[in-house]
């Protein structure tokens, strides 16, 4: 129930497919949304709809309003796959909390993310960076940059830190991804969940008993936290640390392949940070929105939004607003172009939930793009371009493969 | 330019480190936000104005001089 004017066009069915011309820019129907207004209507699985928020200036004026809800306890909170609602309910990581009990579990792991604890790991990544390349092109001029770089770099990282053994890998990238899929059944969904936390509680255990240097083991001493709340926390860092960084390692490879002249500017030390801040904004690899429920009446640019209301904030759309990142001359912006000042976006959302691993993205996506075209000067494409695959069956924007030569 | 932080309203993403390592730190008991400075030069209210506008969780704010800003304008 609203009061609000009925919308011009019919609400945007989420999640809307990828282009296969534009692989790289979000869904067009979010766009053609976006050219309508910053709030419309979307249309969830199952018929159900909510507000769809695609401007830059009122994205973050709900991501950061606490009267906007991102429990996932709340019955109305807008889930693009609304069958596993009571599988995430049941483990709710701080992800999906509102304060205050969300900054009490947020704030046991961000001393593990500050700038200067990731700055002091930028020697340890460099090095397993340059193994990586080292394995990937031995006696080979060809290999799949997913499989043996993209995904690999930031799965040895967040197991360092976390204290995961790297051994258990594709045990656990296998379950993961069954997670984030979205053609996994529900039951596969919830097993796999169930298996991952009691994956992580086994080893938070072993770490109590031996605790070692590692973000597992400090959860694992804490009396404020249960066992199975250290497990849920260890999980999303696990998760939020693979399926991201190597989702925009692969596709930032992909896209500048196709775009040679503007691959220098990662030799930059300088143009760099600037470089790979502008592949957040024009990826934006979280496409399909951040849900939030309304828990007062609140106006957004014109629109009433009721108390009870569902909304999904779309980053990848503010991502594009010509009015905050087109610059003076008001630049296109389905076009990367890595001397753009791109630090206004919101790649990594906005508010309290503002992703807590920026800093290590960060890093990570600095020196491995820089070390991957420093190291392979003549890297290019082993298929052609309109053969990339890309991955449609997960909420996260990324490619399940991508084959280069050298 | 008056600077303030809120250490309550600080969720340590890091952004005001990471665009302006020489004004803002975050504590190495609590991560929270710190000041490096007390007073601010002309030339660094351009990156004080985006640490605020930027920070996440609305901790960081400024207050404008007049007269330093009519200093600066000129």
């Amino acid at each position: 129930m609203t009061t609000s004017p009925a919308p011009a066009r019919p609400a945007v069915p989420m999640p809307s497919p990828h282009s296969a011309r534009c692989p790289f820019d979000p869904p067009p129907a979010y766009l053609e949304a976006a050219a309508d207004g910053p709030v419309t209507r979307a249309e969830l699985p199952g018929g159900d709809t909510c507000w769809l928020v695609t401007g830059y200036a009122e994205v973050r004026a709900v991501l950061s309003d606490h009267r906007f809800s991102a429990d996932i306890r709340h019955p109305a909170l807008p889930l693009l796959l609304p069958g596993r609602r009571e599988i995430l309910a049941s483990n709710p990581t701080f992800l999906r909390l509102d304060d205050p009990e969300h900054a009490r579990l947020r704030r046991m792991v961000t001393g593990d993310f500050l700038v200067k604890r990731i700055e002091a790991l930028r020697p340890g990544i460099q090095q397993i960076v340059e193994t990586a390349l080292d394995r990937m092109t031995e006696g080979r001029s060809s290999a799949d940059l997913v499989a043996e770089f993209a995904l690999p770099v930031p799965s040895l990282v967040i197991c360092l830190l976390l204290g995961v053994p790297y051994e258990d890998r594709e045990h656990f990238q296998r379950l993961s991804r069954t997670l984030l899929s979205s053609d996994s059944a529900v039951a596969d969904v919830a097993a796999a969940q169930q298996e991952l936390l009691d994956y992580l509680g086994d080893l938070a255990d072993r770490k109590r008993e031996r605790p070692e240097d590692d973000i597992l083991s400090r959860l694992a001493a804490r009396d404020d936290l249960t066992p199975r709340q250290a497990a849920r926390t260890g999980l999303l860092l696990l998760i939020a640390g693979h399926e991201t960084t190597a989702n925009m390692l692969a596709l930032s490879t992909a896209l500048l392949l196709g775009r040679p002249a503007q691959i220098a500017r990662l030799a930059d030390p300088a143009a760099l940070p600037g470089a790979v801040e502008e592949l957040l904004r024009h990826l934006t690899i979280v496409h399909s929105g951040l849900p939030r429920v309304a828990l007062e009446d609140v106006e957004l640019a014109g629109t009433l939004i009721r108390a009870g209301e569902g909304v999904l904030a779309l980053l990848s759309t503010a991502n594009r607003d010509a009015a905050v990142f087109g610059g003076p001359d008001r630049r296109p912006l389905d076009e990367v172009d890595l001397s753009r000042d791109a630090r206004r976006h919101l790649a990594f959302g906005f508010g309290v939930h503002q992703c807590l691993g920026q800093p290590l993205a960060r890093a990570e996506l600095q020196i491995a793009l820089a070390a991957l075209f420093r190291r392979l000067p003549g890297l290019r494409l082993a298929v052609p371009a309109e053969e990339l695959e890309f991955r449609a069956d997960t909420l996260i924007h990324g490619m399940p493969s991508l084959p280069v030569a050298w | 330019m008056q600077v303030k932080v809120d250490r309550e309203l600080c969720c340590s993403s890091g952004m005001c480190v990471t665009n302006s390592p020489e004004i803002f730190d975050q504590d190495d008991r609590d991560g929270l936000v710190m000041l490096r400075q007390s007073t601010f030069r002309p030339e660094q209210f351009a990156e004080l104005r985006l640490a605020a506008d930027l920070c996440p969780g609305g901790a960081i704010s400024v207050v404008e001089d007049a007269v330093e800003d009519d200093a600066a304008r000129r």
